[in-house]
Protein backbone atom coordinates (compact mmCIF):
# COMPACT_ATOMS: atom_id res chain seq x y z
CA UNK A 1 0.00 0.00 0.00
CA UNK A 2 1.41 3.36 -0.98
CA UNK A 3 -0.25 5.92 1.23
CA UNK A 4 1.46 9.18 0.36
CA UNK A 5 -0.77 11.63 2.18
CA UNK A 6 0.89 10.87 5.48
CA UNK A 7 4.22 9.57 6.73
CA UNK A 8 4.64 6.06 7.99
CA UNK A 9 3.52 6.58 11.58
CA UNK A 10 6.12 6.34 14.32
CA UNK A 11 5.41 5.05 17.82
CA UNK A 12 3.49 8.18 18.84
CA UNK A 13 1.70 8.33 15.54
CA UNK A 14 0.64 4.71 15.87
CA UNK A 15 -0.66 5.41 19.35
CA UNK A 16 -2.55 8.47 18.10
CA UNK A 17 -4.00 6.56 15.14
CA UNK A 18 -5.07 3.78 17.48
CA UNK A 19 -6.82 6.27 19.70
CA UNK A 20 -8.57 7.82 16.69
CA UNK A 21 -9.44 4.33 15.49
CA UNK A 22 -10.93 3.38 18.82
CA UNK A 23 -12.88 6.64 19.00
CA UNK A 24 -14.10 6.23 15.42
CA UNK A 25 -15.08 2.64 16.06
CA UNK A 26 -16.88 3.70 19.22
CA UNK A 27 -18.89 6.32 17.33
CA UNK A 28 -19.75 3.99 14.44
CA UNK A 29 -20.55 1.01 16.64
CA UNK A 30 -22.45 3.27 19.01
CA UNK A 31 -24.66 4.54 16.21
CA UNK A 32 -25.19 1.05 14.78
CA UNK A 33 -25.75 -0.34 18.25
CA UNK A 34 -28.32 2.32 18.99
CA UNK A 35 -30.22 1.51 15.80
CA UNK A 36 -30.03 -2.20 16.60
CA UNK A 37 -31.24 -1.46 20.12
CA UNK A 38 -34.17 0.50 18.69
CA UNK A 39 -34.92 -2.49 16.44
CA UNK A 40 -34.85 -4.73 19.48
CA UNK A 41 -36.73 -2.34 21.73
CA UNK A 42 -39.59 -1.85 19.28
CA UNK A 43 -39.82 -5.62 18.92
CA UNK A 44 -38.58 -5.86 15.33
CA UNK A 45 -36.42 -8.88 16.09
CA UNK A 46 -39.25 -10.96 17.56
CA UNK A 47 -39.53 -14.39 16.03
CA UNK A 48 -43.16 -13.72 15.11
CA UNK A 49 -42.10 -11.01 12.67
CA UNK A 50 -39.82 -13.41 10.84
CA UNK A 51 -42.37 -16.20 10.59
CA UNK A 52 -43.43 -15.06 7.10
CA UNK A 53 -40.17 -16.45 5.76
CA UNK A 54 -41.36 -19.98 6.53
CA UNK A 55 -44.42 -19.95 4.29
CA UNK A 56 -43.89 -21.58 0.97
CA UNK A 57 -46.34 -19.31 -0.83
CA UNK A 58 -44.52 -16.25 0.40
CA UNK A 59 -41.16 -17.62 -0.58
CA UNK A 60 -42.60 -18.27 -4.01
CA UNK A 61 -43.89 -14.70 -4.11
CA UNK A 62 -40.43 -13.46 -3.24
CA UNK A 63 -39.01 -15.39 -6.17
CA UNK A 64 -41.75 -14.02 -8.42
CA UNK A 65 -40.95 -10.48 -7.29
CA UNK A 66 -37.23 -11.06 -7.83
CA UNK A 67 -37.93 -12.42 -11.30
CA UNK A 68 -40.06 -9.42 -12.24
CA UNK A 69 -37.25 -7.11 -11.10
CA UNK A 70 -34.76 -9.08 -13.19
CA UNK A 71 -37.19 -9.20 -16.12
CA UNK A 72 -37.51 -5.42 -16.13
CA UNK A 73 -33.73 -5.16 -15.79
CA UNK A 74 -32.99 -7.51 -18.69
CA UNK A 75 -35.58 -6.00 -21.02
CA UNK A 76 -34.43 -2.50 -20.08
CA UNK A 77 -30.75 -3.39 -20.49
CA UNK A 78 -31.12 -4.97 -23.93
CA UNK A 79 -33.30 -2.15 -25.22
CA UNK A 80 -31.10 0.55 -23.69
CA UNK A 81 -27.97 -0.94 -25.26
CA UNK A 82 -29.68 -1.06 -28.65
CA UNK A 83 -31.03 2.49 -28.24
CA UNK A 84 -27.61 3.69 -27.15
CA UNK A 85 -25.87 2.08 -30.10
CA UNK A 86 -28.32 3.56 -32.62
CA UNK A 87 -28.18 7.06 -31.19
CA UNK A 88 -24.40 7.01 -30.68
CA UNK A 89 -24.11 6.12 -34.35
CA UNK A 90 -26.52 8.95 -35.11
CA UNK A 91 -24.51 11.47 -33.11
CA UNK A 92 -21.28 10.38 -34.78
CA UNK A 93 -22.80 10.58 -38.24
CA UNK A 94 -21.46 12.97 -40.83
CA UNK A 95 -24.94 14.01 -41.91
CA UNK A 96 -26.37 16.90 -39.95
CA UNK A 97 -29.94 15.65 -40.50
CA UNK A 98 -29.02 12.55 -38.48
CA UNK A 99 -26.66 14.18 -36.01
CA UNK A 100 -28.87 17.03 -34.83
CA UNK A 101 -32.05 15.03 -34.10
CA UNK A 102 -30.01 12.35 -32.32
CA UNK A 103 -28.37 15.02 -30.21
CA UNK A 104 -31.72 16.58 -29.29
CA UNK A 105 -33.21 13.20 -28.35
CA UNK A 106 -30.21 12.18 -26.25
CA UNK A 107 -29.97 15.51 -24.47
CA UNK A 108 -33.70 15.61 -23.81
CA UNK A 109 -33.94 12.18 -22.25
CA UNK A 110 -30.85 12.75 -20.15
CA UNK A 111 -32.20 15.97 -18.70
CA UNK A 112 -35.70 14.79 -17.80
CA UNK A 113 -35.91 12.85 -14.52
CA UNK A 114 -36.50 9.17 -15.14
CA UNK A 115 -39.49 9.09 -12.81
CA UNK A 116 -41.21 11.86 -14.76
CA UNK A 117 -40.65 9.87 -17.96
CA UNK A 118 -42.14 6.76 -16.38
CA UNK A 119 -45.10 8.77 -15.08
CA UNK A 120 -45.51 10.27 -18.52
CA UNK A 121 -45.86 6.80 -20.03
CA UNK A 122 -47.93 5.26 -17.28
CA UNK A 123 -50.32 8.07 -16.36
CA UNK A 124 -50.01 10.43 -19.31
CA UNK A 125 -50.31 8.21 -22.36
CA UNK A 126 -53.57 6.48 -21.35
CA UNK A 127 -55.29 9.87 -21.39
CA UNK A 128 -54.14 10.14 -25.00
CA UNK A 129 -55.70 6.76 -25.71
CA UNK A 130 -52.62 4.51 -25.50
CA UNK A 131 -52.92 1.52 -23.20
CA UNK A 132 -50.02 0.99 -20.83
CA UNK A 133 -48.98 -1.69 -18.39
CA UNK A 134 -46.64 -0.84 -15.49
CA UNK A 135 -44.03 -3.16 -16.97
CA UNK A 136 -44.13 -1.49 -20.36
CA UNK A 137 -43.96 2.01 -18.88
CA UNK A 138 -41.03 1.07 -16.66
CA UNK A 139 -39.07 -0.61 -19.44
CA UNK A 140 -39.70 2.24 -21.87
CA UNK A 141 -38.47 4.75 -19.31
CA UNK A 142 -35.40 2.69 -18.49
CA UNK A 143 -34.64 2.28 -22.17
CA UNK A 144 -34.90 5.96 -23.03
CA UNK A 145 -32.98 7.32 -20.05
CA UNK A 146 -30.24 4.73 -19.75
CA UNK A 147 -30.06 4.37 -23.53
CA UNK A 148 -29.31 8.08 -23.80
CA UNK A 149 -26.57 7.86 -21.18
CA UNK A 150 -25.16 4.79 -22.90
CA UNK A 151 -25.21 6.62 -26.24
CA UNK A 152 -22.90 9.20 -24.66
CA UNK A 153 -20.69 6.44 -23.27
CA UNK A 154 -20.41 4.81 -26.68
CA UNK A 155 -19.69 8.12 -28.36
CA UNK A 156 -17.03 9.04 -25.80
CA UNK A 157 -15.48 5.60 -26.24
CA UNK A 158 -15.22 5.97 -30.01
CA UNK A 159 -13.93 9.56 -29.75
CA UNK A 160 -11.30 8.56 -27.20
CA UNK A 161 -9.47 6.41 -29.74
CA UNK A 162 -6.41 7.98 -31.39
CA UNK A 163 -7.29 9.73 -34.64
CA UNK A 164 -4.65 7.70 -36.48
CA UNK A 165 -6.74 4.56 -36.17
CA UNK A 166 -9.56 5.75 -38.39
CA UNK A 167 -7.20 7.69 -40.66
CA UNK A 168 -5.15 4.56 -41.28
CA UNK A 169 -8.29 2.55 -41.92
CA UNK A 170 -9.56 5.12 -44.42
CA UNK A 171 -6.13 5.18 -46.05
CA UNK A 172 -6.42 1.44 -46.58
CA UNK A 173 -9.59 2.13 -48.54
CA UNK A 174 -12.15 0.93 -45.99
CA UNK A 175 -15.71 2.19 -46.06
CA UNK A 176 -17.27 4.10 -43.17
CA UNK A 177 -19.10 1.03 -41.86
CA UNK A 178 -15.96 -1.06 -42.13
CA UNK A 179 -13.91 1.50 -40.24
CA UNK A 180 -16.50 1.54 -37.50
CA UNK A 181 -17.15 -2.19 -37.16
CA UNK A 182 -13.70 -3.57 -37.92
CA UNK A 183 -11.39 -0.96 -36.44
CA UNK A 184 -13.02 1.43 -34.01
CA UNK A 185 -15.70 -0.62 -32.23
CA UNK A 186 -13.53 -3.59 -31.22
CA UNK A 187 -11.01 -1.28 -29.60
CA UNK A 188 -13.51 1.07 -28.04
CA UNK A 189 -15.73 -1.68 -26.62
CA UNK A 190 -12.95 -3.00 -24.46
CA UNK A 191 -12.29 0.37 -22.88
CA UNK A 192 -16.01 1.09 -22.53
CA UNK A 193 -17.02 -2.17 -20.89
CA UNK A 194 -16.58 -1.05 -17.26
CA UNK A 195 -18.54 2.16 -17.93
CA UNK A 196 -21.28 0.19 -19.66
CA UNK A 197 -21.59 -2.21 -16.77
CA UNK A 198 -21.70 0.53 -14.16
CA UNK A 199 -24.54 2.09 -16.17
CA UNK A 200 -26.25 -1.30 -16.04
CA UNK A 201 -25.93 -1.18 -12.24
CA UNK A 202 -27.77 2.15 -12.40
CA UNK A 203 -30.42 0.54 -14.57
CA UNK A 204 -30.81 -2.31 -12.09
CA UNK A 205 -31.22 0.17 -9.26
CA UNK A 206 -33.72 2.17 -11.28
CA UNK A 207 -36.02 -0.82 -11.68
CA UNK A 208 -37.03 -0.05 -8.08
CA UNK A 209 -38.88 2.96 -9.49
CA UNK A 210 -41.47 0.45 -10.71
CA UNK A 211 -42.64 0.48 -7.09
CA UNK A 212 -44.07 3.94 -7.63
CA UNK A 213 -46.23 2.87 -10.58
CA UNK A 214 -47.50 -0.32 -8.89
CA UNK A 215 -45.25 -2.68 -10.82
CA UNK A 216 -45.02 -5.82 -8.70
CA UNK A 217 -41.28 -6.02 -8.01
CA UNK A 218 -39.16 -6.50 -4.91
CA UNK A 219 -39.99 -3.23 -3.21
CA UNK A 220 -43.73 -3.56 -3.84
CA UNK A 221 -43.47 -7.09 -2.45
CA UNK A 222 -41.75 -5.67 0.63
CA UNK A 223 -44.59 -3.23 1.14
CA UNK A 224 -47.26 -5.91 0.65
CA UNK A 225 -45.79 -8.45 3.04
CA UNK A 226 -44.55 -5.77 5.38
CA UNK A 227 -48.05 -4.41 5.80
CA UNK A 228 -49.86 -7.69 6.35
CA UNK A 229 -51.34 -7.99 9.83
CA UNK A 230 -51.33 -11.76 9.57
CA UNK A 231 -47.57 -11.73 10.25
CA UNK A 232 -47.62 -8.75 12.60
CA UNK A 233 -46.64 -6.16 9.97
CA UNK A 234 -43.01 -7.27 9.55
CA UNK A 235 -41.96 -4.23 7.50
CA UNK A 236 -38.43 -4.01 8.84
CA UNK A 237 -37.55 -7.71 8.53
CA UNK A 238 -38.85 -7.73 4.95
CA UNK A 239 -36.99 -4.51 4.27
CA UNK A 240 -33.74 -6.09 5.50
CA UNK A 241 -34.22 -9.14 3.25
CA UNK A 242 -35.10 -7.08 0.18
CA UNK A 243 -32.25 -4.62 0.58
CA UNK A 244 -29.83 -7.53 1.02
CA UNK A 245 -31.06 -8.90 -2.32
CA UNK A 246 -30.67 -5.55 -4.08
CA UNK A 247 -27.21 -4.93 -2.66
CA UNK A 248 -26.04 -8.41 -3.57
CA UNK A 249 -27.28 -8.11 -7.15
CA UNK A 250 -25.66 -4.69 -7.62
CA UNK A 251 -22.42 -5.77 -5.95
CA UNK A 252 -22.16 -8.74 -8.30
CA UNK A 253 -22.45 -6.42 -11.29
CA UNK A 254 -20.04 -3.89 -9.74
CA UNK A 255 -17.49 -6.60 -9.11
CA UNK A 256 -17.80 -7.72 -12.71
CA UNK A 257 -17.05 -4.15 -13.76
CA UNK A 258 -14.05 -3.88 -11.42
CA UNK A 259 -12.76 -7.23 -12.60
CA UNK A 260 -13.02 -6.25 -16.26
CA UNK A 261 -11.36 -2.94 -15.51
CA UNK A 262 -8.48 -4.64 -13.73
CA UNK A 263 -8.09 -7.10 -16.58
CA UNK A 264 -8.14 -4.25 -19.05
CA UNK A 265 -5.42 -2.39 -17.24
CA UNK A 266 -3.25 -5.45 -16.91
CA UNK A 267 -3.36 -6.28 -20.58
CA UNK A 268 -3.17 -2.83 -22.15
CA UNK A 269 0.17 -1.15 -22.29
CA UNK A 270 -1.14 2.32 -23.05
CA UNK A 271 -2.99 2.89 -19.82
CA UNK A 272 -0.28 1.46 -17.62
CA UNK A 273 0.81 4.74 -15.95
CA UNK A 274 -0.94 4.84 -12.64
CA UNK A 275 2.11 5.67 -10.56
CA UNK A 276 0.89 9.11 -9.61
CA UNK A 277 -2.07 8.12 -7.50
CA UNK A 278 -2.34 9.43 -4.00
CA UNK A 279 -4.76 7.08 -2.33
CA UNK A 280 -4.41 3.33 -2.66
CA UNK A 281 -6.58 1.03 -4.78
CA UNK A 282 -8.09 3.74 -6.94
CA UNK A 283 -8.65 2.49 -10.46
CA UNK A 284 -8.31 5.23 -13.09
CA UNK A 285 -11.58 5.92 -14.82
CA UNK A 286 -11.43 4.60 -18.33
CA UNK A 287 -14.38 6.17 -20.09
CA UNK A 288 -17.06 8.52 -18.94
CA UNK A 289 -19.69 10.11 -21.12
CA UNK A 290 -18.37 13.27 -22.69
CA UNK A 291 -19.61 16.44 -21.06
CA UNK A 292 -22.00 14.47 -18.93
CA UNK A 293 -25.04 16.45 -17.89
CA UNK A 294 -26.18 13.36 -16.09
CA UNK A 295 -23.88 11.48 -13.81
CA UNK A 296 -23.13 7.97 -14.93
CA UNK A 297 -23.31 6.38 -11.57
CA UNK A 298 -26.21 8.00 -9.79
CA UNK B 1 -51.92 24.92 -27.98
CA UNK B 2 -54.15 27.22 -25.97
CA UNK B 3 -55.37 24.25 -23.98
CA UNK B 4 -51.73 23.29 -23.36
CA UNK B 5 -50.84 26.52 -21.59
CA UNK B 6 -54.31 26.63 -20.06
CA UNK B 7 -53.34 23.74 -17.82
CA UNK B 8 -50.38 25.76 -16.62
CA UNK B 9 -52.39 28.95 -16.17
CA UNK B 10 -55.22 27.30 -14.22
CA UNK B 11 -52.85 25.35 -11.95
CA UNK B 12 -49.97 27.74 -11.62
CA UNK B 13 -50.25 27.47 -7.81
CA UNK B 14 -49.48 23.74 -8.05
CA UNK B 15 -46.47 24.29 -10.26
CA UNK B 16 -45.09 27.09 -8.12
CA UNK B 17 -45.33 25.17 -4.82
CA UNK B 18 -44.24 21.94 -6.51
CA UNK B 19 -41.08 23.31 -8.06
CA UNK B 20 -40.51 25.48 -5.00
CA UNK B 21 -40.38 22.38 -2.82
CA UNK B 22 -38.19 20.61 -5.36
CA UNK B 23 -35.67 23.43 -5.23
CA UNK B 24 -35.82 23.57 -1.43
CA UNK B 25 -35.23 19.83 -1.20
CA UNK B 26 -32.42 20.09 -3.75
CA UNK B 27 -30.61 22.90 -1.95
CA UNK B 28 -30.81 21.20 1.46
CA UNK B 29 -29.69 17.83 0.13
CA UNK B 30 -26.96 19.41 -2.02
CA UNK B 31 -25.35 21.23 0.91
CA UNK B 32 -25.78 18.24 3.20
CA UNK B 33 -24.34 15.75 0.72
CA UNK B 34 -21.36 17.97 -0.12
CA UNK B 35 -20.46 18.26 3.57
CA UNK B 36 -21.04 14.61 4.42
CA UNK B 37 -19.37 13.40 1.21
CA UNK B 38 -16.22 15.46 1.82
CA UNK B 39 -15.95 14.14 5.36
CA UNK B 40 -16.36 10.59 4.05
CA UNK B 41 -13.67 11.17 1.42
CA UNK B 42 -11.29 12.47 4.08
CA UNK B 43 -12.04 9.38 6.14
CA UNK B 44 -11.27 7.17 3.17
CA UNK B 45 -7.78 8.61 2.67
CA UNK B 46 -6.96 9.04 6.37
CA UNK B 47 -4.13 7.21 8.16
CA UNK B 48 -6.58 5.54 10.54
CA UNK B 49 -7.53 2.08 9.21
CA UNK B 50 -10.79 1.99 11.15
CA UNK B 51 -12.03 5.23 9.58
CA UNK B 52 -10.99 4.07 6.11
CA UNK B 53 -12.95 0.87 6.65
CA UNK B 54 -16.05 2.73 7.85
CA UNK B 55 -15.93 5.09 4.86
CA UNK B 56 -15.48 2.25 2.38
CA UNK B 57 -18.33 0.26 3.91
CA UNK B 58 -20.65 3.27 3.78
CA UNK B 59 -19.89 4.01 0.14
CA UNK B 60 -20.13 0.38 -0.94
CA UNK B 61 -23.52 -0.15 0.67
CA UNK B 62 -25.11 3.15 -0.37
CA UNK B 63 -23.84 3.08 -3.94
CA UNK B 64 -25.38 -0.33 -4.47
CA UNK B 65 -28.76 0.49 -2.98
CA UNK B 66 -31.57 1.98 -5.07
CA UNK B 67 -32.51 5.48 -3.93
CA UNK B 68 -36.13 4.33 -3.83
CA UNK B 69 -35.13 1.80 -1.21
CA UNK B 70 -33.34 4.44 0.88
CA UNK B 71 -36.37 6.72 0.77
CA UNK B 72 -38.65 3.75 1.46
CA UNK B 73 -36.64 3.10 4.61
CA UNK B 74 -36.84 6.67 5.85
CA UNK B 75 -40.53 7.04 4.97
CA UNK B 76 -41.94 3.70 6.17
CA UNK B 77 -39.43 1.71 8.21
CA UNK B 78 -37.75 4.47 10.21
CA UNK B 79 -40.98 5.63 11.95
CA UNK B 80 -41.41 2.08 13.32
CA UNK B 81 -38.19 2.52 15.29
CA UNK B 82 -39.79 5.38 17.23
CA UNK B 83 -36.55 7.36 17.56
CA UNK B 84 -37.55 10.87 16.57
CA UNK B 85 -40.61 11.88 14.64
CA UNK B 86 -39.74 13.51 11.32
CA UNK B 87 -41.92 14.82 8.54
CA UNK B 88 -41.92 13.22 5.09
CA UNK B 89 -40.05 16.26 3.78
CA UNK B 90 -37.27 15.88 6.36
CA UNK B 91 -37.18 12.14 5.71
CA UNK B 92 -36.75 12.75 1.99
CA UNK B 93 -34.05 15.38 2.61
CA UNK B 94 -32.13 12.98 4.87
CA UNK B 95 -32.53 10.10 2.42
CA UNK B 96 -31.29 12.17 -0.54
CA UNK B 97 -28.38 13.53 1.51
CA UNK B 98 -27.28 10.12 2.73
CA UNK B 99 -27.54 8.61 -0.75
CA UNK B 100 -25.85 11.43 -2.67
CA UNK B 101 -23.03 11.74 -0.12
CA UNK B 102 -21.69 8.34 -1.22
CA UNK B 103 -21.30 9.64 -4.78
CA UNK B 104 -19.83 12.96 -3.66
CA UNK B 105 -17.30 10.99 -1.61
CA UNK B 106 -16.17 9.03 -4.64
CA UNK B 107 -15.80 12.16 -6.76
CA UNK B 108 -13.79 14.00 -4.11
CA UNK B 109 -11.61 10.96 -3.53
CA UNK B 110 -10.80 10.58 -7.20
CA UNK B 111 -10.16 14.33 -7.29
CA UNK B 112 -7.62 13.92 -4.51
CA UNK B 113 -6.00 11.25 -6.65
CA UNK B 114 -5.51 13.61 -9.57
CA UNK B 115 -3.26 15.93 -7.54
CA UNK B 116 0.36 15.27 -8.34
CA UNK B 117 2.03 12.99 -5.86
CA UNK B 118 4.93 15.43 -5.52
CA UNK B 119 2.64 17.95 -3.85
CA UNK B 120 1.84 15.64 -0.97
CA UNK B 121 5.44 14.47 -0.76
CA UNK B 122 6.70 18.03 -0.60
CA UNK B 123 4.29 18.95 2.17
CA UNK B 124 5.28 15.89 4.12
CA UNK B 125 8.92 16.80 3.63
CA UNK B 126 8.08 20.19 5.16
CA UNK B 127 6.78 18.33 8.19
CA UNK B 128 3.10 18.93 7.67
CA UNK B 129 0.60 16.64 9.34
CA UNK B 130 -2.08 14.68 7.48
CA UNK B 131 -4.70 17.33 8.21
CA UNK B 132 -2.42 20.14 7.02
CA UNK B 133 -1.36 18.24 3.89
CA UNK B 134 -4.93 17.49 2.95
CA UNK B 135 -6.49 20.78 4.00
CA UNK B 136 -3.96 23.32 2.81
CA UNK B 137 -2.21 21.60 -0.10
CA UNK B 138 -4.11 18.74 -1.68
CA UNK B 139 -7.81 19.62 -1.37
CA UNK B 140 -7.47 23.21 -2.71
CA UNK B 141 -5.77 21.82 -5.81
CA UNK B 142 -8.24 18.96 -6.12
CA UNK B 143 -11.14 21.41 -6.44
CA UNK B 144 -10.25 22.14 -10.05
CA UNK B 145 -10.77 18.58 -11.16
CA UNK B 146 -13.59 17.93 -8.70
CA UNK B 147 -16.06 20.71 -9.46
CA UNK B 148 -17.21 19.59 -12.94
CA UNK B 149 -18.05 16.00 -11.90
CA UNK B 150 -19.57 17.31 -8.66
CA UNK B 151 -21.90 19.42 -10.76
CA UNK B 152 -22.98 16.23 -12.54
CA UNK B 153 -23.69 14.59 -9.21
CA UNK B 154 -25.78 17.57 -8.14
CA UNK B 155 -27.70 17.54 -11.43
CA UNK B 156 -28.51 13.91 -10.80
CA UNK B 157 -29.60 14.86 -7.29
CA UNK B 158 -31.92 17.51 -8.70
CA UNK B 159 -33.54 14.91 -10.92
CA UNK B 160 -33.64 12.36 -8.12
CA UNK B 161 -35.68 14.69 -5.91
CA UNK B 162 -38.71 13.64 -8.00
CA UNK B 163 -38.55 10.20 -6.38
CA UNK B 164 -39.51 11.85 -3.09
CA UNK B 165 -42.90 12.54 -4.67
CA UNK B 166 -43.60 8.83 -4.35
CA UNK B 167 -43.25 9.20 -0.59
CA UNK B 168 -45.79 11.92 0.13
CA UNK B 169 -43.59 14.96 -0.43
CA UNK B 170 -45.46 17.67 -2.31
CA UNK B 171 -42.86 18.52 -4.93
CA UNK B 172 -42.68 18.63 -8.73
CA UNK B 173 -43.16 14.88 -9.15
CA UNK B 174 -46.38 15.08 -7.13
CA UNK B 175 -48.00 17.66 -9.41
CA UNK B 176 -49.54 14.78 -11.35
CA UNK B 177 -51.58 13.54 -8.35
CA UNK B 178 -53.12 16.93 -7.80
CA UNK B 179 -53.79 17.46 -11.50
CA UNK B 180 -55.72 14.23 -11.80
CA UNK B 181 -57.72 15.18 -8.71
CA UNK B 182 -58.65 18.44 -10.41
CA UNK B 183 -59.61 16.55 -13.55
CA UNK B 184 -56.96 18.18 -15.71
CA UNK B 185 -55.13 16.53 -18.60
CA UNK B 186 -52.34 14.57 -16.90
CA UNK B 187 -50.33 14.11 -20.08
CA UNK B 188 -50.10 17.86 -20.62
CA UNK B 189 -49.28 18.37 -16.95
CA UNK B 190 -46.45 15.86 -17.05
CA UNK B 191 -45.03 17.37 -20.23
CA UNK B 192 -45.05 20.73 -18.47
CA UNK B 193 -43.20 19.19 -15.50
CA UNK B 194 -40.66 17.73 -17.92
CA UNK B 195 -40.20 21.16 -19.50
CA UNK B 196 -39.77 22.64 -16.04
CA UNK B 197 -36.94 20.22 -15.36
CA UNK B 198 -35.33 21.02 -18.70
CA UNK B 199 -35.34 24.67 -17.66
CA UNK B 200 -33.76 23.81 -14.30
CA UNK B 201 -31.23 21.27 -15.58
CA UNK B 202 -29.92 22.91 -18.76
CA UNK B 203 -28.24 25.93 -17.11
CA UNK B 204 -26.50 23.53 -14.73
CA UNK B 205 -25.43 21.32 -17.64
CA UNK B 206 -24.05 24.31 -19.52
CA UNK B 207 -22.22 25.47 -16.39
CA UNK B 208 -20.78 21.99 -15.94
CA UNK B 209 -19.56 21.81 -19.53
CA UNK B 210 -17.94 25.21 -19.46
CA UNK B 211 -16.24 24.36 -16.16
CA UNK B 212 -15.04 21.11 -17.65
CA UNK B 213 -13.57 22.92 -20.63
CA UNK B 214 -12.04 25.78 -18.70
CA UNK B 215 -10.73 23.80 -15.79
CA UNK B 216 -9.42 20.89 -17.79
CA UNK B 217 -6.45 19.89 -15.71
CA UNK B 218 -3.23 20.10 -17.66
CA UNK B 219 -0.85 18.11 -15.56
Amino acid sequence: MTAVLFDVPGPRGIARNRLAGVLGAAVVLGALGYVAYRFYDTGQFEGRLWSWLQYEQIQRDLVTALISTLRAFLAGAVLALAFGAVFAAGRLSEHAWLRVPSMVVVEFFRAVPLLILIFLFYYGLPSAGVRMTPFLALVLGLMLYNGSVLAEVFRAGILSLPRGQSEAAYALGMRKTQVMTLVLLPQALRAMLPAIISQLVVLLKDTALGFLITYYELLRYAQNIGGSFQFGRPLIPVFIVVSAIYITLCLLLTWLATYLEARNRRSSKVQGGGGTELAPEQPPLVITPAGGGASTTL
Amino acid sequence: MGEFWGVLARNSDLFVTGFGNTIKLFVIAAIGSLALGTVLAMMRVSPVPMLRLAGTAYVTVLRNTPLTLVLFFFAFAYPLLQILRISFFTAAAIGLTVYTAAFVCEVVRSGINTVNVGQAEASRALGMTFAQTLGTVVLPQAIRSVVPPLTSVQIALLKNTTIAAGFSVAEAGAIRDNLSERGEDVLVGLILVAIGFLILVFPLTLLQRSLERRWRVAR
